[in-house]
């Protein structure tokens, strides 16, 4: 029986459950140094010097390190989608010369126990000249440095004859729509903790994730390391989202501490840190118009908009102007385009990627876009999306566009067939009627609804080396990472399915760069795709091997023996001569190992609809979510219950970015919401029955799975679609044009509205 | 600030004397003196409640707590939830419900929902939901959370 399909238990539950788990703040060493950063608490200034006296003269410190100590370590690289031109604006490990946002590294405390580090940073004094901060990414570009100014990259894409599609238009839509600047916050925050080994030789680092071998690599870059000279340990990891496991300062500081002080150093975050710190993202400004035949087909789409980077481009290079130009089209024919995607510097905390990074904003525009399109034509939106859809006999769809090194073709799909199914399965009609009803009575009750194209399994490769040993065990070697979604069940699935197995035997193992020399890890909702195809094909050669390997041992052709559970049995019954697992690997001469490589060329693009009902209390300025629900076709799904956690969790994270989370700024540039009480994430009480309709409809020929993606899925269009379930409920098409809708932006529509 | 305090209390069932600075929060006592990381720190000012343990049988944000003040106290975490090998009905559910994903909030939920179980075994879901809006989670969106809490709460009454 195929285990490929079934909602299996997780095998990494257990220690998770029990308190057992290790998360980088439960790692611990014997003569381990506490590593206290020093932040600047001015938004843009020039840094001329520390009074270090008083910490120099506390008994507990250890060490004190400013720039001057890591002259020679280079700024953090670019991961993704660099570009010419960005090298200038490259974060340093530690400010030297100019701070460029509260929270920005200026220096280090290193002592034996973290409240006494703390305490010692606090008597660190930065002498700091203010100067004026820039904030604003729309307003024209300042000085960065001489001769260079705060417009980092321009990223342009498009295709199709733009002027013409104007110029034929029977009308022009613009309009001018803001995403606020919001993020992952995962609930752990990060931490390094870097261990020199004087036996080996080797340095350690713990409280790596998402990219261990590519940090590793750059890690020995900049500390000039042999290679082999480090190795990355990835520990339980307490929720990913894009932002956490990227190369920041911390981790280069702590690696280098561990080397110099010749101990082991630990750098654990606190939450302060982690809000003005860690990656943020998603802040940009859309001008965008669109061309309309009388249908409301779109002739031609043009869009300017720019994005607050934040202080320095960070290890995603242009990731997110470049995704954000590229996926604007979603599901939509739209025959020519323009984008021009400013990447503007700004005096706040850096910016990378968030779950679905570009996805969630161009989507906003879009939907909002094709819905203002329906109420200036006086049309049905969904009967607009509908003369918009690529009509699938029109894939695979050449997109001429290209992101993350790879030309956009969406796969497979039945966009519209899917719509109308997704209606038929959440009764529209009827949720219409009662929305109606509801709305007769004196209720602000609306519907609203957003339709995307993902992208999903970014190669371009993924190894995996599967060994049976003389246990009976079967361990799957990764470069994979794991976040918390699953990545052990899943794979332990897959090779169970190629093996012919049970699951109980497998172990998977991800994110150790000692067990696996190349890894790509977990990002672009890639790991079921690219490292579950690579786990495939290791386990049918495997299964070959063991079988032949069995065949001598049972002297019986290979072709009449099956797997069955842990045991090699001729023909299908039991009952006959048969072998255990260990047994084979023992005839073998101890373990029997295959390895797999699968590389692609192209993403995969599954697709989706959200459909959001709100209620608006009008005294409180309160958008109650009452219902919400997903549709969306993954291809092939492994674990349903799985791919159905990943939406859930991301429709929450959608809707606390739709109408509450913002890192908010003041005039000075000193962030104002620094704690968890100003940034505001759902908890249970803002969150509605969340339905989820999953659709395997569209499998993908691109890898032996058929699997598409599933982990940016939940949130893609949470913002379009509450956007139109507000104007919706308020009566007022087009109304919101920001996002978070905070009770202070309802109650300016609302006082619009009378 | 740094003279440190002798403090006894029970953790799981067994007594515990830790020497601590006054300024030392429960959390980091439980974690650092006594060894038990399975109480995690979200965020330190009582938001987040991924700290949640019970004190005496009430969660409370051991984050929010000095180790002094538990002088005497019961304390239960997490790593005292299950019998041996047999889990808690808590701990069944959530695995069997799929109520957690990265596992950071699981603790802290695990102990928060015992608190309110014991407490109230037939609590009704209005309820329930609004005491577990008490803490945080980031990965599960919280409907696979109430339905464990909801399914323990079933098997519990048994």
């Amino acid at each position: 029986m195929s285990l490929i399909g079934k909602s299996v238990r997780r095998l990494e539950d257990r220690p998770l459950l029990t308190g057992a788990g290790r998360f980088a703040a439960d790692v611990k060493f014997p003569d381990m140094l506490c590593m206290r950063v020093v932040r600047s608490p001015v938004a843009f200034g020039r840094l001329t010097g520390f009074d270090l006296g008083e910490a120099l003269a506390h008994p507990g410190t250890v060490a004190i390190w400013t720039a001057a100590d890591v002259a020679d370590i280079p700024p953090i690289g670019f991961r993704l989608t660099p570009v010419p031109g960005l090298e200038p604006y490259r974060q340093p490990v530690l400010a030297s010369e100019h701070v460029r946002y509260v929270g920005e590294p200026i220096a280090l405390v290193f002592a034996g126990d973290p409240y006494i580090a703390e305490d010692i940073a606090d008597l660190v004094v930065p002498l700091i000249e203010p100067l004026t901060p820039c904030l604003d990414p729309a307003e024209p570009p300042s000085e960065f440095a001489p001769d260079l100014d705060t417009e980092a990259a321009i990223v342009t894409k498009g295709y199709g004859d733009l002027e013409a599609a104007f110029a034929a238009a029977h009308m022009v839509v613009e309009l001018e729509l803001v995403v606020g600047r919001h993020s992952g916050v995962p609930l752990e925050t990060r931490g390094a903790i870097a261990v020199p080994d004087a036996a080996t030789g080797i340095l350690r680092m713990y409280g790596a994730a998402k990219v261990p071998h590519f940090n590793r690599q750059a890690i020995e870059t900049m500390l000039g390391l042999p290679p082999g000279g480090i190795h990355l340990h990835e520990g339980h990891v307490g929720g990913g989202f894009g932002i956490r496991g990227e190369l920041y300062p911390e981790d280069v500081l702590a690696c280098a501490a561990a080397l110099r002080l010749g101990r082991p150093v630990k750098w654990i975050e606190d939450r302060y840190e982690h809000l003005v710190a860690a990656n943020q993202s998603r802040g940009q400004v859309h001008r965008v118009r669109a061309a309309v035949d009388e249908r409301g087909f779109i002739l031609g789409l043009d869009d300017e908009f720019w994005f607050d980077q934040g202080a320095y481009i960070r290890t995603h290079g242009v990731t997110v102007t470049d995704l954000t130009a590229a996926m604007l089209p979603g599901a939509y024919v739209v025959p020519a385009y323009r984008s021009v995607g400013h990447v503007r510097l700004t005096n706040k905390t850096p910016c990378g990627t968030y779950r679905a990074p570009g996805r969630f904003e161009g989507s906003f525009v879009r939907e909002r876009l094709v819905d203002a399109i329906a109420d200036r034509l006086g049309l049905d939106p969904l009967a607009v999306r509908q003369v918009n859809f690529i009509p699938k006999a029109r894939l695979p769809f050449r997109r001429e566009l290209n992101t993350l090194g790879t030309d956009i073709v969406y796969d497979t799909g039945d966009y519209a067939g899917m719509l109308d199914k997704f209606l038929d399965r959440v009764k529209w009609q009827a949720l219409r009627a009662d929305a109606a009803r509801r709305r007769q009575e004196g209720e602000l009750i609306g519907l609203g609804l957003g339709f995307f194209v993902e992208k999903s399994g970014l190669g371009p490769f993924d190894d995996v080396r599967i060994t049976l040993d003389r246990h009976g065990t079967i361990e799957v070697v990764t470069g994979a990472a794991s976040l918390g979604q699953g990545v052990e069940t899943v794979m332990a699935q897959i090779c169970a399915d190629g093996l012919g197995t049970g699951l109980d035997r497998i172990r998977v193992i991800h994110g150790q760069t000692d067990r696996i020399a190349r890894g790509v890890g977990a990002f672009a909702s890639r790991v079921t795709v690219m490292t579950g195809a690579a786990v495939m094909m290791a386990a049918e050669k495997l299964r070959r091997e063991m079988l032949a390997v069995a065949g001598r041992l049972l002297q019986s052709a290979p072709e009449r023996l099956s797997i069955v559970g842990d045991r090699v049995v001729v023909g299908d019954t039991p009952d006959g001569p048969s072998l255990d697992l260990a047994a084979i690997a023992q005839g073998a001469g101890g373990e029997i190992a295959a390895e797999a490589t699968f590389t692609t060329q192209h993403m995969t693009y599954p697709y989706g609809v959200h459909l959001a009902q709100v209620r608006i209390e009008r005294d409180s300025c309160a958008i109650v979510v009452e219902r919400f629900f997903v549709g969306y076709d993954i291809g092939r799904s492994i674990n349903p219950m799985l791919v159905e956690g990943q939406i859930l969790g991301g429709a929450v994270q959608g809707i606390g970015a739709a109408l509450m989370e913002e890192f908010v700024y003041d005039a000075s540039g000193q962030p104002l919401s620094v704690t968890f009480a100003d940034y505001l994430m759902p908890t249970i009480a803002e969150v509605p029955p969340i339905e989820v309709a999953l659709f395997e409809d569209a499998p993908t020929p691109l890898n032996p799975l058929g699997v598409k993606g599933a982990g940016e899925a939940g949130i893609n269009a949470v913002g379009a679609a509450i956007a139109a379930a507000v104007d919706d409920a308020l009566g007022m098409p087009g109304a919101v044009r920001q996002l978070p809708i905070t009770p202070n932006r309802l109650h300016t529509l609302l006082r619009q509205q009378d | 600030m740094t003279d440190k305090m002798d403090v006894s209390f029970t953790v799981n069932g067994e007594e515990r004397t830790v020497c601590v600075e006054p300024r030392r929060t429960l959390a980091d006592a439980l974690r650092e003196d006594c060894g038990l990381t399975g109480t995690h720190l979200g965020c330190e000012h009582g938001v987040c409640g991924a700290c949640t343990v019970l004190v005496d049988d009430t969660p409370v944000r051991s984050c929010l707590m000095f180790a002094v003040q538990a002088e005497g106290a019961r304390v239960r975490t997490v790593e005292g939830l299950a019998d041996g090998d047999k889990l808690h009905p808590l701990q069944q559910a959530f695995w069997d419900h799929h109520g957690l994903q990265c596992g950071f909030c699981t603790p802290g939920f695990l102990m928060l929902a015992v608190g309110i179980l014991e407490r109230d075994p037939d609590i009704g879901e209005a309820e329930l939901r609004e005491a577990l809006s008490s803490n945080l989670c980031r990965c599960t969106g919280y409907q696979n959370i109430l339905k464990s809490v909801l399914a323990a709460a079933a098997a519990m009454r048994k």
